[in-house]
This record gives C-alpha cells, structure tokens and sequence, in this order.
C-alpha cells in the first residue's frame, strides 16, 4: 500500500500521469497546458516527460480543442482537454453540444467518443466575470454526456483515471477553489465505481446532498449542527449524470428530511431535479418539502459580493432549520 | 505537384469582381471548356485511360439520376427533405475519385456525389433523409464520416482526424467538404487555424455553389474564397467545380501534398447549386432565372458527353446504356426506399451511450410497459 497525502490539483497531476502511463492514446490538450502545466499547475511536468504531441498547447480556441478532439477520438485517440476556466467553456458549446454528445447515437454506436472535458468550476477565488460559474446543469440536460464532480484529493486522483478510461464523453468538474485541499490517498486502492453518490457522514436528522466545492461547506455545517444536537447526513453526489439517487432515497426514508446544496442557480439547477426524484421516490417518507440552497438567478457577482453569492455554512444551517420547521 | 505550394499570393480585393456572371476568370483552373473542350494548364494535369474517363462520365450520371429520383420520392411524400446536389456532380465525383483507400472524407449533408464514390450504399443516405436513422452507413468502414449539419463543425472533425493520422504515422490524407457560406463559421477558422499551425495533412474543399439558401457569397467574403487560405498561411486554388478532370487533378495534388507531410491546402471549387438549398426552398425568391441560364451552359455532365462523343470515346450505345444503369438504379432506389422499414421505438434510447447509465434503461423500461399497457399493445 502506498499512501501520500496529497492536494486536489496533485492528486489530478498524478492521475494524469498514471492514465498517460497505462495508455498511449491519451492525448491532452488545452490552452497553456505544456511548458506552464496550466494556469493551475494540473499538467505541471507532463509534456517534459511525455512530448508536445501527447501534452498540446492548442490554438486559442474552444471550439477548435473540442472539436479537433472529436476528429482524434474518431482515429482512436482518447483526448483530454482542459477548458482554462467554467466561463470559457461555452465557445466550444456547440461542438460538446451537437457533436461530442451525439456521435455515438448517431452512428448508431459505431464511433464512441472517449472524450474528458475538464473544467475548473465554482466560486470562492476573488476572481474577475467567467471564472467563477457553475455550468454543470447545461450538460447534465444534454443526453450523451455524463458529468461528474469531484470534492477530494482521493476522488480526483482515481475519478480522472476511470474518466479517461471510460468510453464515453465526461465533463470532468474540478473544484477550483479546493485545488489546494489535502488527503491522504492511497495510490494502490480504487475507491468504487465512478458513477456512484457517498455516504461522508452519517447521521438522522436531515440528508444534506452535495458535490464539488460544496461537499466541504456540507460537512462544516454538519459539524456545527452537531454542536447543537442536530444531526446532518452529508450525501457527495460525486456523479451529476447520472445521478445516483439510491443511497439518497435510503438516507431520505430514515430522516425525512432532504436539503440540496450547490453553487449554481437554483432555478432548473440540479436540486429541482434531485427535488422532483426525491419527492417522486420518497412522497410518503417526507416530513418537509425538499429544500434548495444554492446561488441566487443573477449573473456571478463581482467578487466582492461572492460571499453573499455563494451558499454557505450559514445558509446551509438555515435550510435545515426551515426543513426541521414543518 | 509543385505548382500548389506557390500560389498563395493575395490580389487586391476587388468587390464582386468574382460574381458568377464572370465568364473570364484567369486564376480559374480548367481542363475541359464548358464547351467540351480539353485544355492544357501549365500546373496540373491527369492522365487517364478512356475506361476511367468514361466511368467518370458514369458516375456523374448515375449521382444525377439519384438526385432526381430522390427529390421525386420527396415530392411524392417518401422523404421528409431533400438536399439536391443538381450541378455540383463534378465537383463531388472529381474530389470523391481524389480520395485513395485509407483516407478519410467528411461531408456535410449534401455530399450524396463523395458517397458514392466511397461505395455508400444510396439506400443508407436515402434514410437519413427518409427519417429511419442518421445515416446507416459505416463511418470507419467507408472512410466517409456521417453527414453533419450543425454548418462547418465537419472541419475541425476533420482536422483533428489528420492530427491523428500523423500521430500514427500514416501515409493518409482527410478531405473536408464545405460551402461557401461555412467559411463564415468560427469553427471554420479554428479548423484552418489548427491545420496550419500542425501542419496536419487535411484538405479543406470548398464548393462555392454561389449561395448559402438564400444568401449570396458577397455577403460572406469581400475576397475570392480561395484567396483566404494566404492569411492562414497555406495554399489556396480556385477549381472550375463544373469541370471533373480539373478537380479531380487539383484535389489529387493537394492530397498528396497532404500524404507527404506539406499540410493543408484550401481548394474553392467554383460552382452553382442549379436547383433549391432543399426541397423546402424558393429559389425564385432570391435568384434571377437568366442566372440559372447562364450555369446551364456549364452544365457538368454535357461538357464531359460533348467530349467524348466529340474525340471518339463513347458512342451513343455507351450513353444508352449509361442511362438504362441510372435508369435501374432509380429504380432500386425508389423500391429499396419505400421497403425502409420504420425503426422500433425503443432503438432512441439504445446508442446514446456506450455505457448504458442505469437512469436511461429505466426509460426505457418505462416506454415498454407504456406501450405495453394498451389492450392489445404491440411491441415497440
């Protein structure tokens, strides 16, 4: 067993490593990713050890990284791309929209497309407009994409690595303000399968869900809500498409209660759907209407008003406050 | 070849000085004369037996008569559109003929002609068309990727496919098809964007059929289109697309600049969509008929009948029996369309992933016991 405790953006670099490693056709790609390893230092190292032809500094274009990665996958290649920040994802919409989602479907399975988008998202880093979104509900809506969210050094090590190796397109979310976070992680054990929610906490009062940067502020609030005798189960969905909603439903039926958390809008965001399978699951289980917390329907706010903006402890506490109320 | 790597110098833009009434055009490459003459081009040539000019006659005939059939088959109900390619068979069949086994083409959704060169069966392009499928043919196995109708996004497909062939090591080359109105398109310009700075061996092939629906090239460039790939920093040529031998000869030239490593090339073949955008246009709203006039007299097909019938090639049993082909394949066509059956319903939810995630299966299982809770309910 070898373990070694590492940040987020480590736990990535040497996923990276390791999925480049075990496959020659991993092929990254993304603006400043080679000589600078990315403007958050997650290729750091790699194209020195693995070439310019296997670690691409492309053009400055979306579209062009996305859609020249559909045209590398057809040959067989399996390309990583690195979009620099959540905001600057939508040029290369079109082509994750109308054709990395769709080729399989179209060719009726002929062509798969084993392509990982990996986005930097969320809030919390004092940042200027487009660096600070939350755009996981755009792809979560689009059939033959999957989307998943990482919240730790463990997952990102070992969810990159299952990413790369899956054969279909994976917006891969990051949570950027956590790059930094560390955790022991065991390099030798994979933890599960990609696709599946987690059980952090147990506890009977109220099931808080949560992924990516908010699974921290999830479990902070459990924390102190235990101070106060209340107990908070704490559910990382780690995979927003799709959704796995079993341990949920079981945690739901004991506590009765549900609250979603995310940074993103709450209107059409990821909670009303949680919300709508919930209440569709566990109707007679339910003491309260499930619950949503997440950022308010205005453009990201200057980054002074960030703290407002995004869900917090507090905000998290006053949910289940109004959730034990009913 | 070398001609191909030299021309990329830019002229001074002239507005409209390319409009299609132009009938002198110096920088146009020729072999045959809209009258069926062959001419000589100091740059590019092709030498081909009468058998292989003759099956070129061939080819463009039958892709006509396909075309005719199928706006047909839609006029009558049995396709829910029609994109016809009447008056860019030569362009198509000359760039389609360019290709050698090992290449790879991508077409947008009017490419019937390039299908058929690849041996596509017609009857999987007439589904697409018919509402079956999104094309039933075999991408890899064809080397002709499926059609793709988000305007443009083909070239950057394209591009990144090239970039893969020289990642192996391959001595391929990839053809990208597009119109004159997607050279507007952003993704257009990343794709000439990537292939240049990669030096990746895809050429870009451009039929300027004068108009995007409704549109006329005027509104897209104030540069002839060819003129374009110079700011990109690789050769561009303008091709008469009326003219078989010509394209077929410069796309062949630039796909092999490709092959051995010299990157992309941006060929304008100059042509005119002789009837509507699809089945659903007016072209008499936004065109003059003298316009359309004028192009007859280029027509690609009579120009390579008058010359083979004119230097001895084929006689009139030849035409005849070219005509009873197309003849027979129209019909094949016509039934084989008719006889597509309807896919099943649950077919929607079975490719949309390579891994089925377990939220789709239940859709799917819910749309099975749906339809099977009707009296009598049929499987779907």
């Amino acid at each position: 067993m070898s373990t070694d405790t590492l940040t987020i953006g480590k736990a990535l670099n040497l996923g990276l490593r390791r999925a480049m490693e075990d496959d020659a056709k991993v092929v990254l790609m993304g603006e400043d990713i080679g000589k600078l390893g990315g403007v958050f230092r997650i290729t750091d190292g790699l194209q020195k050890d693995f070439g310019d032809d296997r670690v691409v500094d492309t053009p400055l274009a979306e579209a062009g990284i996305l859609g020249t990665a559909v045209g590398l996958a057809m040959r067989g290649y399996r390309p990583v791309c690195e979009i620099q920040f959540d905001g600057f994802v939508f040029p290369a919409y079109n082509q994750i929209v109308t054709q990395v989602a769709k080729i399989h479907a179209r060719s009726k399975g002929k062509m798969a497309m084993p392509i990982v988008i990996r986005i930097p998202f969320g809030g919390g880093i004092g940042a200027v407009e487009h660096h600070s979104e939350s755009p996981e509900a755009y792809f979560a809506h689009t059939a033959g994409l999957k989307v998943v969210a990482v919240s730790n050094p463990v997952d990102a090590y070992w969810g990159i690595q299952q990413a790369i190796a899956h054969p279909d397109p994976i917006v891969f979310l990051e949570p950027k303000r956590r790059y930094w976070e560390k955790a022991p992680v065991d390099t030798d054990a994979m933890p599960g399968p990609l696709f599946a929610s987690r059980v952090v906490r147990g506890g009977d009062d109220v099931t808080v869900l949560a992924y990516g940067p908010m699974v921290k502020t999830a479990l902070q609030a459990a924390e102190a809500a235990a101070e106060e005798g209340r107990s908070l189960e704490v559910i990382d969905l780690r995979t927003v498409s799709p959704l796995d909603l079993d341990p949920v439903y079981e945690s739901v039926r004991r506590t009765g209660r549900c609250v979603v958390v995310h940074e993103a809008p709450v209107t059409l965001g990821l909670g009303a759907e949680i919300a709508a399978r919930v209440t569709e699951t566990c109707f007679h289980s339910l003491e309260a209407p499930v619950l949503r917390v997440g950022g308010y329907d205005t453009p990201y706010p200057p980054s002074k008003l960030e703290e407002e903006y995004l869900p917090d402890l507090d905000r998290v506490l006053d949910a289940v406050d109004r959730s034990m109320g009913f | 070849m070398t001609a191909l790597r030299e021309t990329t110098e830019v002229v001074d833009p002239v507005p409209g000085a390319d409009a299609p009434h132009l009938p002198q055009q110096p920088d146009l490459i020729q072999l045959l004369t809209p009258e069926g003459e062959r001419v000589e081009h100091p740059d590019y040539s092709v030498d081909l037996s009468e058998d292989e000019l003759r099956d070129l006659y061939r080819d463009l005939a039958l892709v006509r008569r396909w075309d005719v059939e199928a706006t047909a088959l839609q006029r009558q109900g049995e396709l829910g559109i029609w994109a016809s390619l009447l008056g860019q068979e030569a362009a198509q069949v000359g760039a389609g003929r360019a290709l050698r086994d090992g290449d790879m083409a991508f077409p947008t959704y009017r490419e019937h002609g390039v299908a058929w060169t690849r041996g596509v069966d017609p009857l999987h392009v007439m589904g697409l068309f018919r509402g079956v499928d999104n094309g039933g043919w075999d991408p890899v196995a064809t080397g002709f990727n499926l059609y793709t109708i988000v305007i443009g996004a083909q070239c950057l497909h394209a591009t990144g496919y090239a970039m893969g062939v020289q990642r192996d090591g391959a001595e391929s080359a990839v053809l990208a098809f597009l119109g004159d109105g997607a050279t507007s398109q952003g993704e257009v310009n990343e794709a000439m964007i990537f292939a240049a700075s990669f030096a990746a061996p895809v050429v870009f092939f451009c039929q300027n059929n004068q108009y995007a629906i409704s549109v006329p090239l005027e509104r897209q460039s104030r540069v002839p289109l060819y003129q374009r790939a110079a700011g990109f920093g690789f050769p561009g040529v303008r091709v008469d697309g009326n003219d078989v031998l010509a394209v077929l000869a410069v796309t062949r030239a630039a796909l092999q600049a490709a092959r051995e490593g010299q990157g992309p090339t941006f060929i304008e073949a100059f042509t005119y969509r002789m009837g509507a955008h699809t089945t659903s246009d007016d072209p008499t709203r936004y065109r003059l008929a003298s316009e359309l006039e004028e192009w007859k007299l280029r027509d690609p097909i009579a120009r390579l009948k008058a010359y083979l019938s004119r230097s001895g090639l084929a006689d009139q049993a030849f035409f005849d029996s070219v005509d009873a082909d197309g003849d027979e394949l129209a019909a094949r066509i016509r039934s084989g369309t008719l006889e597509l059956a309807d896919p099943p319903g649950t077919s929607m939810f079975d490719h949309v992933y390579a891994e089925q995630t377990p939220e789709l299966a239940a859709q799917r299982a819910e749309f099975e016991a749906y339809h099977a809770s009707f009296e009598g309910g049929v499987e779907r």
